[in-house]
């Protein structure tokens, strides 16, 4: 693992160790997970009454693991459309799951593959977001991938069990988006956002995003979003420069 | 589990891998110009907003920015709350506690 890091590199007063790095992942992730939970079970419950399966159903969430393209998938499956329409809209869906990657690639060159690939497969925004917080924070902590572990099982689990409890009360639950359940991660999210706006490219980049995000609300398959996130970034980068050749 | 649904897990598996994994894999043996580290920063900040924004002022699809959005109402206290406490569990609470009381009373 990252042995090759000598404790000097530790900062005395605040020494990590690779448990304690995974129980800050999880309960950093916990919130998230709160949020998360309508979603699993909203979507078990979808899926089953859309006419999946049970057990493909619990397979798309235990191989897949991707929200918003299982949401899409078992909507385009209940409308009957094609296979290969319905992989290539999970592909659109989870392109923004490339800008994550590449986020955090710069602080995860130094672990084997046996830690990229499991990590890989369960990037999700929120493991994402919590865990880029995680790495810009400055202390040394040669264990911050336990961080990301921690947070990204965490997230794995709750998914599979509220997908599990959505399917098994999907008959029951006749319109579960009728509870108000889905304010839950939007209103996590704020939480996350509001203290993170704390200069002027962060803010131009985040109105930017909204303005678009909204703007492009109609375009499928949340290109809108890919490209409202692009081009608030672009924003962010010119204020930034702009700010400091002035 | 028909044969349709394995290959739609299959290649639905395949697709998300193929887009999570990749830029990871190579990441030991790239470096990214300084500008580009630079501009990631603002990848969070941005996806948070692009996805609150239209949950918020658009929660059926269509624009509402009236009184008896509880999606709006309910998040821009939590906003609030999150501006002055900077504690999550907090904002979520009295989010939720919010949006529910709003639906009620005024829905």
């Amino acid at each position: 693992m990252c042995n090759e890091l000598t404790t000097t590199d530790l900062d005395p007063i605040d020494v990590h160790s690779r448990r304690s790095e995974f129980w800050q992942g999880v309960k950093a992730t916990f919130p998230l997970v709160v949020g998360a939970a309508p979603f699993g079970l909203i979507f078990g419950a979808v899926a089953v009454n859309g006419g999946l399966s049970s057990q493909t159903t619990a397979a798309m969430s235990a191989f897949v693991f991707a929200g918003s393209a299982q949401f899409v998938a078992a909507g385009l499956m209940a409308t009957s459309a094609g296979i290969g329409i319905i992989i290539l809209t999970t592909f659109v869906i989870n392109l923004r799951h490339a800008l994550y990657a590449v986020s955090l690639a710069p602080h995860m060159k130094r672990l084997p593959q046996y830690w990229l690939l499991p990590l890989g497969f369960w990037l999700t925004d929120e493991s994402y977001l919590v865990t880029i917080e995680r790495y810009n924070r400055t202390d040394s902590s040669p264990y911050k991938h336990w961080f990301f572990f921690g947070s990204a099982i965490f997230m794995y689990i709750n998914w599979q069990f509220w997908t599990l409890v959505g399917l098994r009360a999907g008959q029951a639950i006749p319109n579960p988006q009728a509870w108000g359940l889905d304010f839950a991660l939007p209103v996590t999210f704020i939480g996350m956002l509001v203290p993170a706006l704390r200069n002027r490219p962060v803010i131009a980049s985040a109105l930017v995003a909204g303005a678009l995000s909204v703007a492009l609300h109609g375009l499928p398959n949340q290109l809108g979003l890919m490209i409202a996130v692009l081009l608030a970034v672009s924003t962010g980068v010119f204020v930034e420069r702009r700010s400091k050749v002035t | 589990m028909t044969r349709q649904e394995l290959i739609l897990i299959i290649g639905m598996t395949a697709v998300t891998f193929g887009v999570r994994y990749p830029v990871l894999a190579i990441t030991g043996r790239i470096s990214l110009p300084r500008s580009m580290t630079d501009a990631l920063k603002f990848i969070p900040p941005a996806v948070l907003t692009a996805i609150i924004v239209p949950a918020v002022l658009m929660p059926g699809g269509e624009f509402d920015i009236g009184y008896t959005n509880a999606y709006l109402i309910a998040g821009s206290i939590a906003a609030v709350v999150a501006w002055r406490r900077q504690n999550l569990l907090l904002t979520i609470g009295v989010g939720m506690g919010v949006f529910w009381a709003w639906r009620i009373l005024i829905g």
